[in-house]
């Protein structure tokens, strides 16, 4: 994943001013910044949700503007809102996702992949009446059922207790174990503790490698 | 079955899924459909002859600001737990998405109609089951073109602050040619043929249907990205 010169404004404000950030396939960076600073608009930008005002980003060699039908493929996204149906159920959430990328939900494997993130008994019920956590958990198991190249997650560990901290943290170790990229926006470094390889911090519109503290980094020669 | 033709039944799937568990939009509409034939009687008086002649343009009207209703809401469920941008981060072409929403919504409305016709003819005292056929299709194709534009339309008001306004003030105008098409053909149809220019109505509905059916589909990703 290639940013370069990547800015970004809405309307006057410009909330990213020139990013450049390379992340080598088999690595997982940790993004910080405060709150406001760009770490969601430069999430949404890697995925081709938004376009750049400037620069270009590349995702394993495709533009996410020109060739955006070629990264979406690649790309999985947990974010603040899991973008799940309420009138669906868990089930049929999932058995959506797997249509909307053009697979057969036919022999899918909808309620182990339930049961692998706590919900093997709500696989019936409506998400009207999940909590937050649920919701996210859902989301998982949507990333689960199609495990992405480049993982993208957004303050990941919002609304999940520690049980659902180890699962994201497991599919972070996992994506990167099968040669993939992992993006991670926290605040919460901590909990991250033992998966990143780096860290990008943004501050000002501008993103710049900053030391992370060892307790923090992945252990050397081997996963987390 | 390829990709693209899995990816527009999922949506025709969800959104009718969500509908008929909920049945909120579809009372709603049909419940101010008949209160818009009811207040147009009560305007119109109890002149026989005046219903018969207007009831083609009332009965097109009755769609229009009820079906209006029906588009907001087919987003509304997108923007919802930021669900529009899942889905705008699937693999495939987004056209699909459109495909998908305007059969939903093609299948809803015209749901809507089969109530709100015959409560029509009865208001109105219509011969509906004397023209049921060519009636049917005027219906088909005015509702067609109504949908496809309000699909479209509506998926560019989602992203606007004050969608419910701007959605009929978009609408609305673009609507001309159809409903007065649309309208003729009906009057021409119900109250007899005198000028023999209901196929030529017919032809513009068609003409009408086909033009912005490519059109949204070739526009719809620029105006559903942020």
């Amino acid at each position: 994943m290639a940013l370069a010169g990547v800015a970004r404004r809405f309307g006057r404000r410009w909330v990213l001013r020139g990013v450049d950030l390379v992340v080598q396939p088999g690595q997982v960076v940790v993004l910080t910044g405060r709150n406001g600073s760009g770490k969601t608009t430069l999430l949404r930008l890697v995925a081709s949700l938004i376009r750049p005002s400037r620069g270009a980003i590349r995702v394993f060699g495709h533009d996410t503007v020109r060739e955006g039908a070629n990264v979406r493929p690649l790309v999985g996204i947990l974010a603040h809102n899991a973008g799940i149906y309420d009138d669906l159920t868990a089930g049929e959430n999932l058995i959506f996702s797997l249509r909307m990328a053009g697979q057969s939900a036919r022999g899918a494997p909808i309620s182990e992949t339930l049961e692998r993130v706590g919900l093997a008994s709500f696989e019936f019920e409506r998400v009207r009446g999940f909590s937050a956590g649920m919701r996210r958990r859902l989301g998982l198991a949507r990333l689960l059922l199609r495990p992405p190249r480049l993982l993208l997650l957004d303050e990941p560990y919002a609304s999940f207790d520690q049980d659902g901290i180890d699962l994201v943290n497991e599919f972070a170790v996992h994506t990167r174990s099968q040669g993939g990229t992992v993006l991670l926006s926290t605040h919460d470094l901590a909990r991250a503790a033992g998966i990143p390889d780096w860290r990008a911090h943004i501050a000002d519109g501008l993103i710049s490698e900053v030391p992370l503290e060892d307790r923090f980094r992945r252990p050397a020669g081997g996963l987390a | 079955m390829s990709a693209e033709l899995r990816r527009v039944g999922a949506i025709v799937w969800k959104d009718l899924t969500a509908e008929r568990r909920t049945k909120a939009n579809f009372n709603a509409v049909v419940f101010l459909a008949g209160l818009i034939l009811l207040l147009f009687g009560f305007a119109i008086g109890p002149d026989g002859q005046t219903m018969e002649l207007i009831a083609g343009g009332v009965l097109w009207l009755t769609v229009l600001f009820s079906g209006v209703l029906s588009f907001n809401r087919s987003y509304e469920q997108e923007l919802e737990n930021g669900a529009l941008e899942m889905l705008l981060l699937y693999p495939g072409d987004r056209r699909s998405i459109f495909v998908g929403k305007l059969l939903a919504n093609l299948l809803f409305v015209l749901l809507v109609e089969v109530v709100m016709v015959p409560l029509a003819a009865v208001l109105y005292d219509l011969p509906l089951w004397q023209h049921i056929g060519p009636l049917s299709l005027v219906l088909f194709l005015g509702t067609t073109g109504f949908v496809t534009l309000g699909t479209f339309y509506a998926a560019m008001a989602s992203r606007l602050r004050a969608r419910e306004v701007m959605l009929p003030l978009l609408l609305f105008p673009m609507l001309v040619p159809l409903l007065v098409g649309a309208v003729q053909a009906t009057g021409g149809i119900l109250n007899g043929d005198l000028m023999g220019s209901t196929a030529s109505w017919l032809r513009l509905l068609v003409v009408f249907d086909v033009i912005f059916f490519v059109a949204a589909l070739f526009a719809f990703e620029h105006v559903i990205e942020d």
